[in-house]
């Protein structure tokens, strides 16, 4: 079927806002959402779970929380690996004090004690922009970091440094197999993802995106900088908080400090920026790109037969990588998204010129 | 370029114009560092009224702007808003109060469309929090669609209906311009400050843009401020003009009284007028 939308009139302006309005968007969203919960629980492998999906929808998530806070806002952050340690941290010592406290409550209080964390580092945003900004929440790495290593509060005086959850379970459901974990993940992703759309495309969105295009304009019309930009760290620290609980409850199962260091912070803003900033769906594609594509680059050879040591194979890969990673921004400097939405302009059209 | 217009709705909008004293600015001083931006300036704005500032480049039109809607803070002088003393305000004060502005170099949110771009004009109006947001269901869905029937009415009134899609960054230049000024209506402001509305544009742009101002002035009473380079527009479509030159008043007063001032002609008309 062709990508066409002659004849699909909106009559009401409910049906002009909806997140896809195109009736082909909406048919190949929901296959996509059927091969997501129906089809790949049933055909995945175990290391197709552990190693791949659940890695890529956690860091999809973390993704998508730091694409508010630096495409939708403009402020740019470093401290994101930090704000998932604060998440994954706090949910452990909510699990572990405090008698029965299920999954998701610890999971939800976790990402609101990172709320708090990310707006009381988000401060001095009020006073500085861009780079400077972002070697401020540098500080939030560190003191982190140093947090959870020197302060055995935190970490329930576990003597390796290390602790770890076990035993989880979701309304009485263990959340121990593969599946299981995927399925937990993939149900979260898909509702922070559709609540973090409803958020861009209303009044609140509108007011990140005002603040990112043109701060002095937006407080004309009437947007409080401080309010604006505060309500994006918490949010974005929200859902970076959860991420983290994920990545540490879900993906780790017993993890230390060095799970959330600078490398996570730096790799989260590179999703963000190859995937598109200011998209949705580009956190999406920057986490296939950064967590798929090596995994795929790594079984080409294997897959043509070349005969390869697994060294030269990893040398390579690497520096393939780090070629596509360039090529992408020089073809497209606003992300993958971009390039999807110009594919999806062509297409309506094609293959007619005009 | 009000010559086609009616006689009798020339009248009648210059009836309603003639109301209260909205806003009133005494002795108003501005300095930055040693720069002296405004010097000791008074004038006051009527409600209903087009009014003008002209003066040459530099001559702290567009600071005076600022200063009407909080952008700057002056060191000296009384702003006195609806017969009330201002305070120190900040711009968004200054926008819950009915004030909203347009800019000289064109301040739209380039990264969003241009409907996105008018509904930010709603803001204030948009009482929806973060969380009924997040889950755009029963009353954050049904404010989106209200304040959209109103942005549909600035587009219509606007005449840009078929852009409204479009991320205004790739619009030209003149319905730039004409979005800036929607963004402003959408607020629904009582007292609409317009810096250069029609610098840049050719004749037919200026036209609809006069057009368009007289329109908002006539239809919705609102209050306009303008600061314009053009002396045949802003002689045709003023109430009363002041004169800057550097960041002093030397005129003040109807577009004839204006054109027929020594000092006014000597700084700035030229003497061929």
């Amino acid at each position: 079927m062709l990508y066409r939308e002659n004849g699909q009139f909106k009559t009401s302006y409910a049906a002009d806002q909806q997140i896809f309005p195109i009736a082909q968007d909406r048919l190949a969203i929901g296959l996509l959402l059927l091969v997501a919960f129906v089809v790949m629980p049933m055909a995945g492998s175990e290391y197709l779970f552990r190693a791949v999906l659940i890695p890529f929808l956690i860091l999809a998530l973390a993704a998508l929380g730091l694409n508010i806070l630096v495409g939708y806002c403009g402020q740019i952050s470093l401290g994101t690996g930090a704000f998932m340690a604060v998440g994954a941290y706090a949910a452990y010592n909510f699990l572990v004090r405090i008698d029965g406290m299920p999954l998701i409550g610890a999971m939800l209080l976790g990402g609101l004690t990172a709320t708090v964390v990310g707006v009381l580092f988000g401060v001095p945003s009020l006073r500085i922009k861009g780079l400077y900004l972002a070697v401020a929440t540098l500080a939030a790495q560190f003191f982190t970091d140093w947090a959870f290593l020197r302060i055995s509060w935190f970490t329930n005086n576990s003597t390796s440094g290390s602790v770890s959850v076990a035993g989880l379970n979701v309304f009485g459901m263990p959340i121990e197999s593969p599946v299981a974990k995927y399925l937990f993940c993939l149900t979260v992703v898909c509702v922070f993802a559709l609540a973090a759309k409803n958020l861009t495309r209303t009044a609140t969105g509108r007011q990140w995106m005002a603040i990112r295009d043109m701060d002095v304009a937006a407080a004309v019309i009437g947007i409080r900088p401080v309010y604006a930009k505060l309500t994006a760290f918490a949010v974005s620290s929200f859902i970076v908080g959860v991420a983290g609980v994920l990545w540490a409850f879900v993906h780790l199962g017993a993890w230390e400090p060095a799970a959330f260091s600078i490398d996570r912070s730096f790799q989260l803003l590179f999703m963000v920026i190859i995937g598109g900033l200011g998209s949705i769906m580009g956190a999406f594609f920057g986490a296939a790109f950064i967590v798929v594509l090596p995994i795929i680059l790594d079984q080409v050879p294997h897959l043509l037969g070349i005969p390869l040591s697994t060294a030269t194979t990893s040398h390579l890969v690497h520096m393939i990588f780090g070629a596509l990673i360039v090529f992408f921004l020089i073809v497209e400097p606003h992300g993958l998204a971009k390039l999807w939405s110009i594919g999806k302009q062509k297409l309506r059209l094609w293959p007619f010129p005009h | 370029m009000m010559n086609d217009m009616p006689q009798a709705v020339q009248e009648q909008s210059a009836a309603r114009r003639t109301g209260d004293v909205v806003l009133d600015l005494q002795n108003i001083s501005l300095s930055f560092g040693g720069v002296k931006a405004l010097t000791d300036i008074s004038f006051d704005v009527r409600e209903h009224e087009i009014r003008s500032i002209i003066g040459p480049n530099g001559a702290g039109k567009s600071s005076m702007l600022n200063v009407i809607n909080g952008v700057y803070h002056p060191q000296q002088g009384r702003i006195l808003f609806r017969g009330e003393e201002r305070r120190r305000m900040e711009p968004h004060m200054a926008a819950a109060q009915g004030i909203a502005r347009t800019f000289q170099n064109i301040a739209l949110f380039k990264g969003m469309s241009v409907l996105d771009n008018i509904m930010t004009g709603r803001n204030l109006k948009m009482k929806c929090g973060l969380l009924a947001n997040a889950l755009y269901w029963g009353r954050a869905r049904k404010e989106e669609i209200e304040h959209r029937v109103k942005v549909e009415e600035v587009i219509d009134f606007l005449e840009i209906q078929d852009i409204r899609k479009t991320p205004v960054g790739a619009l030209p230049y003149g319905l730039q311009k004409r979005v800036e000024l929607g963004r402003a209506l959408a607020a629904e402001p009582s007292l609409l400050l317009l810096d250069e509305p029609m610098a840049g544009m050719n004749v037919e742009e200026k036209q609809d843009m006069c057009r368009f101002i007289l329109d908002v002035n006539d239809q919705f009473g609102t209050t306009i401020v303008l600061i314009e380079h053009d002396m045949g527009v802003v002689m045709d479509i003023s109430d009363r003009v002041v004169v800057l030159d550097y960041g002093k008043k030397i005129g003040d007063g109807v577009p004839e009284e204006v054109r027929a001032n020594e000092d006014v002609i000597r700084a700035y008309l030229g003497t061929s007028h």
